[in-house]
C-alpha cells in the first residue's frame, strides 16, 4: 500500500478585519461607490431614527398605556388570573413534546385538555371565580387569544376537508373543494364581514353568538380552508406503499387513516402549519375593523384619547415590536422544525 | 370456513355489504343527503330570519340612488347616481390599485431579492432587514402608519415637500403625471412593500434553484456578471418563480380589500357602505364574492398562460 501522496497544508485563511471589508464590502470599484453611498444614507436614517426616539417621541403614551395595550380593560385586581392561564398556555407545548418523548403521548394530551378547561375558566370566571365578559379581554390577550382558539378549532375541519378532497366518492370531493377555493378566493375581510352579519342570518334565530364569537367563527371557517391545503400536502406526499402495506396488514379503513397515514401526514405539515398560524397572527388584526379591541382595535382607542391625539408613529412601532417579536420567533421555530426533519 | 360460503365466493357472488360497490354508492347517497339537508337547514333559516326584519330577496335596490360621496374616482360620479354606479367606481379604484399594485410589488420584491444575494454585506444586510421586519408586521398595521404617520403627516399642501419632481403634501402626491391622495398612496406604498418582501424570498429561493454551474459556465464563455444574471440565470429560475409567484399576486388583489380601513373608497369599501345603507347582506356579499373571485381567476388564468408558454418543452 502505497502511501497517500504528501500534500501541503491548506493556505491560511487571513481574517483580519481589512480584508473583510475589501472580500464584503470593496470586492469592485462600484460595490465599493454602492457601500460608500448606502452606508452615508444608512447612517443618517440611523442618526435621524436615533434622535427622534430620543427627542421627539413622547413615550409616555406607551407607559401609561401598557396594562391596556397588553391585557385591554381586564380588571387589575383579578391579573393573577392571567398569569396562571399563562403558565398553564407555557406548560402546553412542554407537556406534547414531553409525553412524545418518553413514548407516553396520553400523559401529554391529558395535560393539555386539562390546561385547556383550566384556562376557559380562570379566564371568564364563574364557579368561586369573579365572572370577567368577553368584551373585557382586549389587547394582546385577545389577538393572541383569538389566534389560538381559532387554529385549535379549525384543526379537525381543516383535516376532514383535506381527507373530503382526496375523497374517491365525486360529490363529497366537488362539494369539499368548491368550499376550499371560495374561501381562498375571498379576502379575508369579505369572510368575517359574512360572519359578523350574514352567519347570524344562517342560523335558527334564537341562537345568539356575540360579537367576539362570530369573529372567530369567521377566522376558523377561513383558517381551515387554508389548513386543508397544508395537510392535503402532507397526505399527497406520503408514499403509497405505507397505505399498501397497512392493507396487506389487514387494517380496516377508518385504522388505517387514523394509525398510518394522518400521524405521518401532519408531521410532515408541522413546521407548514407554523406558518399558518403565524399568517392567522397577523390576520387577527383584521377583527380591529369590526369593533374588537385586541392589539390593532386597542391601540386605536389608546390613540382617541385626548393626552395622545397625533401619537400614532409610538403607538404603531411599539405594537409592530410586539408582533414583530411574536412572529419572528415563531418563524424561527418553523425554521428549526423543517432543519430537524 | 364452512362449504356454503365457499360455494357462494366461486360464483362471485359476495354478500352486500361486504362490497365495495356498496358502500361507495352508500356513501355517495349518503353524502349527498347530508349536503343537502345542511344547505336546506341553512336556506329555511335565511328566509325565516329575513322575513323576520322584512328584508326581500332580490337586486333591485341596485337601481336606486346610492347618495353617498366617493372621494376618489377616475369615473364621473355623483351622489345621485344609482348603487350600480358606485359599485363600478369601487370595481374600477381596486383595480388602478392592484395593478399599480402589482408592477411596484414586483420591482420592489425583484430588487431586494437580488440584493439579498449580494456580494455587498451591507446591501444584503439591509434587503433582509426589510424583509423580516416588514413581513412579520400586520399589513392593516403597515396601513395605518404610513397612513396616519407618514402621509397624513406631511406638511399641508400650502408648503409641501419636493423630492425628484415628486410633489409630496398631507393632501396627496403629485407627479410624474400621477395624482394620488393620501388614502391611495398610503395602500399603494403598504401592499407593495408588504407583498415585496414575500416576492424577494421567492425570487431569491429561484435564483439558488438554478446550478450554480449555470452561472459559472456563463462567465467562462465571457459574458459579464448583469447579462448573466438577466439572459442565462432569470429565465430558468422564472420556472420555479412563477407558481409561488402567482399566489402572491392574488394575495395582494385580496389584501387590497384593506382599503377600507384608511378610507380608500375601493369595491369591498363601497360594498360595505352599501350594506350599510341598504341592509342587503346577501346581495351585497354575493357581488364582493364574484367580484373577487373573477380577479382572482383572471390573475391565475394570465399567469397560467405565461407559465405555459415558458416551460421547457421536451422533444
Amino acid at each position: 500500500m502505497k502511501n497517500p501522496p504528501a500534500s501541503a497544508p491548506p493556505p491560511a485563511i487571513d481574517r483580519s478585519p481589512v480584508r473583510w471589508l475589501r472580500q464584503n464590502l470593496f470586492n469592485t470599484w462600484y460595490n465599493g461607490i454602492l457601500t460608500l453611498i448606502l452606508g452615508g444614507f444608512i447612517l443618517q436614517v440611523f442618526v435621524a431614527g436615533l434622535t427622534w426616539i430620543a427627542t421627539k417621541a413622547r413615550w409616555a403614551v406607551i407607559s401609561e398605556n401598557l396594562p391596556l395595550l397588553l391585557v385591554g380593560r381586564y380588571p387589575a385586581e383579578q391579573s393573577w388570573r392571567l398569569w396562571l392561564v399563562l403558565l398553564l398556555a407555557i406548560g402546553l407545548p412542554v407537556s406534547i413534546w414531553g409525553g412524545k418523548r418518553r413514548r407516553s403521548p396520553g400523559v401529554g394530551w391529558i395535560y393539555a385538555f386539562c390546561a385547556m378547561i383550566g384556562i376557559s375558566w380562570l379566564l371568564g370566571g364563574g364557579f368561586g371565580l369573579v365572572p370577567v365578559e368577553n368584551s373585557l379581554w382586549n389587547g394582546l390577550l385577545l389577538t393572541l387569544l383569538a389566534a389560538s382558539l381559532s387554529t385549535v378549532l379549525a384543526f379537525p375541519l381543516g383535516v376532514l376537508l383535506a381527507l373530503g378532497r382526496q375523497s374517491s366518492l365525486p360529490i363529497l370531493r366537488i362539494a369539499c373543494t368548491i368550499y376550499i377555493e371560495l374561501v381562498r378566493g375571498l379576502p379575508l375581510i369579505g369572510i368575517l364581514f359574512m360572519a359578523q352579519f350574514l352567519l347570524p342570518l344562517l342560523l335558527p334565530g334564537d341562537w345568539r353568538l356575540d360579537r367576539l364569537a362570530r369573529a372567530i367563527a369567521g377566522l376558523i371557517l377561513f383558517n381551515a380552508a387554508y389548513l386543508a391545503e397544508t395537510v392535503r400536502g402532507g397526505l399527497q406526499s406520503l408514499p403509497r406503499g405505507q397505505i399498501e402495506a397497512a392493507k396487506v396488514l389487514g387494517l380496516s379503513a377508518p385504522l388505517r387513516l387514523w394509525l398510518i397515514v394522518l400521524p405521518q401526514a401532519i408531521r410532515m405539515v408541522i413546521p407548514a402549519i407554523v406558518g399558518q398560524f403565524i399568517s392567522l397572527f397577523k390576520d387577527t388584526s383584521l377583527l380591529a375593523l369590526f369593533a374588537l379591541a385586541e392589539l390593532t382595535g386597542i391601540a386605536r382607542s389608546v390613540l382617541a384619547q385626548p393626552d395622545f391625539i397625533g401619537r400614532y408613529a409610538e403607538v404603531y412601532l411599539f405594537i409592530g415590536l410586539i408582533y414583530w417579536i411574536v412572529c419572528f420567533t415563531l418563524s424561527q421555530v418553523s425554521r428549526q422544525l423543517e432543519v430537524r426533519d | 370456513m364452512s362449504d356454503r360460503v365457499k360455494a357462494k365466493r366461486l360464483d362471485g357472488s359476495i354478500p352486500v355489504w361486504r362490497s365495495l360497490r356498496f358502500w361507495q354508492s352508500a356513501g355517495q347517497v349518503g353524502a349527498a343527503v347530508g349536503i343537502a339537508i345542511a344547505l336546506g337547514v341553512l336556506g329555511d333559516n335565511l328566509l325565516f330570519n329575513l322575513e323576520q326584519i322584512g328584508i326581500r330577496l332580490g337586486f333591485d335596490f341596485l337601481g336606486s340612488q346610492a347618495g353617498f360621496t366617493i372621494s376618489d374616482t377616475i369615473l364621473p360620479y355623483t351622489p345621485a347616481d344609482s348603487y350600480q354606479i358606485a359599485l363600478l367606481v369601487g370595481v374600477v379604484n381596486s383595480l388602478r390599485v392592484i395593478g399599480l399594485g402589482l408592477i411596484l410589488a414586483t420591482a420592489i420584491g425583484i430588487t431586494a431579492g437580488m440584493a439579498r444575494l449580494s456580494a455587498n454585506w451591507l446591501v444584503r444586510t439591509i434587503a433582509q432587514i426589510y424583509v423580516e421586519t416588514l413581513r412579520n408586521t400586520p399589513l392593516l398595521l403597515q396601513l395605518f402608519f404610513w397612513y396616519f404617520a407618514v402621509f397624513l403627516a406631511l406638511p399641508n399642501a400650502a408648503s409641501p415637500l419636493q423630492i425628484l419632481g415628486w410633489t409630496l403634501s398631507s393632501r396627496g402626491v403629485t407627479g410624474w403625471g400621477l395624482q394620488m391622495s393620501s388614502e391611495f398612496a398610503s395602500l399603494l406604498a403598504g401592499l407593495s412593500l408588504y407583498t415585496g418582501t414575500f416576492i424577494a424570498e421567492i425570487i431569491r429561493g429561484g435564483i439558488q434553484s438554478v446550478p450554480r454551474g449555470q452561472g459559472e459556465a456563463a462567465r467562462s464563455l465571457g459574458i459579464k456578471p448583469l447579462p448573466t444574471l438577466w439572459l442565462v440565470v432569470f429565465p430558468q429560475a422564472l420556472r420555479a418563480i412563477l407558481p409561488p409567484l402567482a399566489n402572491q399576486y392574488l394575495n395582494l388583489a385580496k389584501n387590497s380589500s384593506l382599503a377600507v380601513a384608511i378610507g380608500y373608497p375601493d369595491l369591498y369599501a363601497i360594498s360595505s357602505t352599501t350594506f350599510n345603507q341598504t341592509g342587503r347582506a346577501v346581495e351585497v356579499m354575493a357581488i364582493v364574492m364574484v367580484a373577487y373571485l373573477v380577479m382572482s381567476l383572471s390573475i391565475s388564468l394570465l399567469i397560467n398562460i405565461y407559465n405555459r408558454s415558458i416551460q421547457l418543452v421536451e422533444r
